[in-house]
């Protein structure tokens, strides 16, 4: 009857990072002149749905701490408490708590506990306003008592795992009001009742009691997480609970509740519990917390639709209905297709050709559209990436006494999953470059008439068949001389090297190259520029930096949208057939051999509009012998860019466009200079993908 | 990898052989994916002569060695009875699938590791890295290769290439 739980185990993770995500970024806009109720809402069902959750897999560690959260949130969306930047920090503190504590439970790993106590006790500093003493004291002590609580009102009760969602049975949340005594009723009778109907399991939450000066031996301040295990009927638990009806709030649910809607039974006051006025803040919260369990089941679902949109490393993709529906459309479109085309061939003749071409007209639009929307599937929007960063600015901007803003531009520009995640590490690194090296020192910034606040800007769009991604700094930008005099000291170039500002610029991707004058613990060790432009082209991309001294550095990153399929010019040499990407083709020219010049001797250029460009003669730098050398004379030009530049590929022949599956030269062998795949042609052998830019740097050299 | 066969536990692993300008050589047939005819390949520029090309495998792109001029045997025309062997190569972590072009094959051997005698050092002149052992079969050597060695994608590195 029991099911394997660990199975879920996976995507309440997810869920959890998700939510973890969102709440973050919900944290970060939070502003604290202007309230936006809606983003501590995000916020609130974020921490609550992974209290919900942690809870139902018997992470009780996670749940509890959440709670707290949970209850500070509540009173800040119900304007009970002011949200203040400390308050707002502790969260962020909590946040990254919960995630240590969750990558620990995933990773089957003990959970710290001296960093959870320590940013309980800060979360339960905050939510008493730094009053009570006693109760923020050591959590650990807490857990020991709510323990005995347990031991003391259910004596002979059995030990029980964690909660099993499959089991037939209620959970109970069981909060009284505080003057349940009063009226002459016994919680402990209740459970006595209740053990009787099956194995009851309770959890005891004593958060609202107060300090031991303050408390009231008459008033109750607990409540209850109850578990009755058996096969129960509402009407029975209802019938237990029918003395305390108006004195409590309580809510019941069946135990699997993931397998239907609950017919919660719900008994709800509509007046909040009084509130005494030493003790205001956590009794109404941990109420209202209750009350709104069943209202925000709805909402939450929508939040973790939100979050799903914001989530960086996930190993799932959560899929549109929409794009799922019109995928099915389509393979039934092929489905139909195919059996028409069954039927032509089943008793041929020749005068169905007409029909027959009809028909493969049809499956090859077919094919066409169905390969799209698969690839649509594997699309998903940036913002998966770009959602972390304000937390990076915020974290480093403030260690290095900063001030800078974060622009996100285009967040919802969709890119392959792959490129998404591959991309976060190398704008992970340009980022924190930005931020340390790129923009100055307040004090710098207005002394050189720029507004105090430093601006990042991070923008995708599309462009052609690429996305391309910037990072936009408004900051120092990048001094030209001293690149080159370090260049120089560390024997990158010889000193009398002449080169262009670009190529000035592409000496920061050397390895081994770092101008920082002092390292710090953020960037400056002159590892990474190189490894992220390796990372960048290993994704069959490129990165270009233009910068302006005083004036600011902008990183361009140009990536493929797809990784797998692209459009390509099948071009021959010899009787080698290579793939030229179309995206990068600008023109193709007829030429003679008349029409190149030879510049000293070795080099051949052509003039193009009024412009030469370096032409690389395929046939020699692949060493193809085959074919007709002679007819190398006439070929075709097929002029090319990448990274911004220009050259000339001198071919013998274009032959076809056509759609290629990228199929990878590394995964049996390894990277070969100027390919950067292979793909299959019609007829079932292996064409070459040209790597254009890596062509194009060959030339330049 | 290895199977206990025999009650006295001697070990015997099977062995794949195949001939190449009329000597034996031999792989554990546990590294071996299948057999094929020789057909044309797709030439990769700018690798070593020894790596013929690329193969379209069943839609994975599968590089092609030529063993005789690996080891620099005379060289001969590919004939119908050339066969590409496609071995399986471990290298790290990681799994690699290339082919190997023979002669012909020849037979598959149980050989008791215990007969399997380490290679002769041939001093500096002749690298042997790349064999397991010699076995003798019927008074004719037989040549036992490493294929984890003999195919790792580094030891293939061609001249530096475009650079």
């Amino acid at each position: 009857m029991s099911i394997d739980m660990s199975q879920f185990h996976q995507v309440f993770f997810e869920e959890c990072f998700e939510g973890l995500e969102a709440m973050e970024s919900g944290l970060l806009t939070l502003d604290m002149g202007d309230i936006d109720s809606e983003i501590i809402n995000t916020i609130f069902r974020g921490a609550h749905s992974i209290k919900g959750g942690s809870g139902t897999f018997g992470f009780t560690v996670v749940a509890e701490y959440t709670h707290i959260m949970e209850t500070l949130l509540d009173e800040m969306r119900d304007g009970r408490r002011q949200v203040t930047q400390p308050a707002v920090d502790v969260l962020l503190g909590s946040v990254d708590c919960l995630r240590e504590m969750l990558t620990a439970i995933q990773n089957e790993q003990d959970v710290n506990n001296a960093s959870v106590a320590k940013h309980k006790t800060a979360l339960e500093v905050v939510l008493n306003g730094g009053a009570v003493a006693e109760e923020s004291a050591p959590p650990v002590e807490q857990e020991s008592i709510s323990e005995e609580v347990v031991a003391n009102i259910v004596p002979d009760m059995p030990e029980e795992e964690p909660v099993e969602a499959q089991e037939q049975g209620w959970k109970i949340a069981f909060c009284p009001y505080l003057d349940l005594l009063k009226t002459g009723n016994d919680p402990v009778r209740l459970f006595r009742e209740l053990n009787e109907l099956g194995d009851l399991t309770t959890v005891a939450n004593i958060q609202d009691v107060p300090g031991f000066y303050e408390i009231d031996p008459e008033e109750c301040n607990i409540s209850w997480d109850l578990k009755v295990v058996g096969d129960i009927s509402a009407d029975e638990i209802r019938e237990i609970f029918n003395w305390v009806e108006g004195d409590c709030e309580m809510e019941v649910q069946p135990l699997a509740k993931a397998a239907k809607p609950a017919p919660a039974v719900k008994e709800i006051d509509p007046e909040p519990a009084a509130i005494t006025p030493t003790n205001p803040a956590p009794k109404p919260a941990e109420v209202k917390a209750k009350v709104t369990t069943e209202t925000k089941k709805s909402d939450t679902q929508d939040s973790e639709n939100e979050a799903a949109k914001t989530t960086a490393k996930a190993s799932s993709i959560r899929v549109d209905t929409d794009k799922i529906d019109t995928l099915i459309n389509m393979v039934g479109e092929v489905v139909i297709t195919q059996s028409m085309l069954g039927l032509v061939g089943e008793n041929f003749s020749m005068d169905k050709v007409g029909q027959l071409k009809r028909g493969l007209a049809q499956l090859e639009r077919h094919t066409r559209d169905l390969q799209q929307s698969v690839m649509n599937i594997r699309m998903l929007p940036i913002s998966f990436v770009f959602s972390r960063f304000p937390r990076l600015v915020h974290d480093i901007s403030s260690k290095l006494d900063k001030k800078i803003v974060l622009k996100l531009v285009g967040e919802n520009t969709e890119v392959d999953k792959a490129v998404v995640e591959l991309i976060n590490d190398p704008l992970v690194h340009l980022i924190r470059n930005s931020l340390d090296h790129g923009i100055e020192m307040p004090a710098d910034r207005v002394a050189a008439g720029k507004p105090e606040t430093g601006t990042i800007e991070l923008r995708a769009y599309h462009r052609g068949g690429h996305i391309v991604i910037e990072i936009i700094d408004d900051g120092r930008g990048l001094n030209k001389d001293k690149l080159l005099a370090k260049a120089i000291e560390k024997g990158l170039i010889e000193e009398n090297n002449l080169l262009t500002e670009k190529q000035i610029f592409e000496l920061i991707f050397m390895p081994g190259f770092s101008t920082a004058e002092q390292l710090t613990d953020i960037s400056g060790r002159g590892v990474g520029m190189d490894v992220v432009r390796r990372n960048i082209q290993s994704l069959g991309g490129n990165i270009e930096i233009i910068s302006e001294l005083g004036k600011g550095t902008t990183i361009a990153i140009h990536l493929p949208l797809t990784l797998a399929i692209l459009d390509g010019q099948s071009v021959a040499v010899g009787d080698e057939t290579y793939i030229v990407p179309l995206v990068s083709i600008i023109e193709s020219i007829n030429i003679t051999e008349r029409m190149l010049n030879k510049v000293a001797g070795k080099g051949e250029t052509f003039r193009l509009r009024n412009e030469y460009l370096p032409v690389i003669r395929m046939r020699n730098i692949f060493n193809v012998h085959s074919g007709n050398p002679t007819k190398s004379k006439e070929g075709v030009l097929v002029v090319v860019e990448g990274q911004g530049e220009m050259c000339c590929l001198l071919v013998d022949e274009l032959l076809g466009q056509q759609q290629v599956v990228i199929k990878s030269l590394e995964a049996n062998y390894r990277r070969v200079e100027g390919v950067s795949g292979a793909t299959i042609l019609g007829d079932g052998s292996v064409a070459l993908i040209l790597d254009v830019p890596g062509l194009v740097r060959f030339s330049i050299r | 990898m290895t199977t206990d066969v025999q009650s006295n536990n001697s070990r015997v692993e099977q062995f794949l052989t195949f001939q190449l300008a009329g000597e034996a050589y031999g792989v554990e047939i546990l590294k071996v994916q299948e057999i094929r005819g020789w057909e044309t390949v797709r030439v990769i520029p700018n690798t070593p002569a020894f790596v013929k090309g690329v193969l379209n495998l069943r839609g994975s792109v599968v590089p092609i060695i030529d063993l005789r001029e690996r080891f620099s045997l005379e060289h001969c025309e590919y004939s119908p009875k050339t066969v590409v062997i496609v071995l399986c190569v471990e290298h790290g972590a990681s799994q690699f699938v290339m082919g190997i072009v023979a002669d012909a094959v020849s037979d598959v051997l149980d050989i008791n590791l215990e007969d399997i005698k380490k290679s002769p050092n041939f001093g500096s002149k002749i690298d042997t890295r790349y064999m397991r052992g010699m076995h003798v079969y019927k008074k004719k050597m037989i040549m036992l290769l490493d294929v984890d060695k003999l195919l790792n994608p580094d030891e293939v590195e061609g001249i530096e290439s475009l650079v």
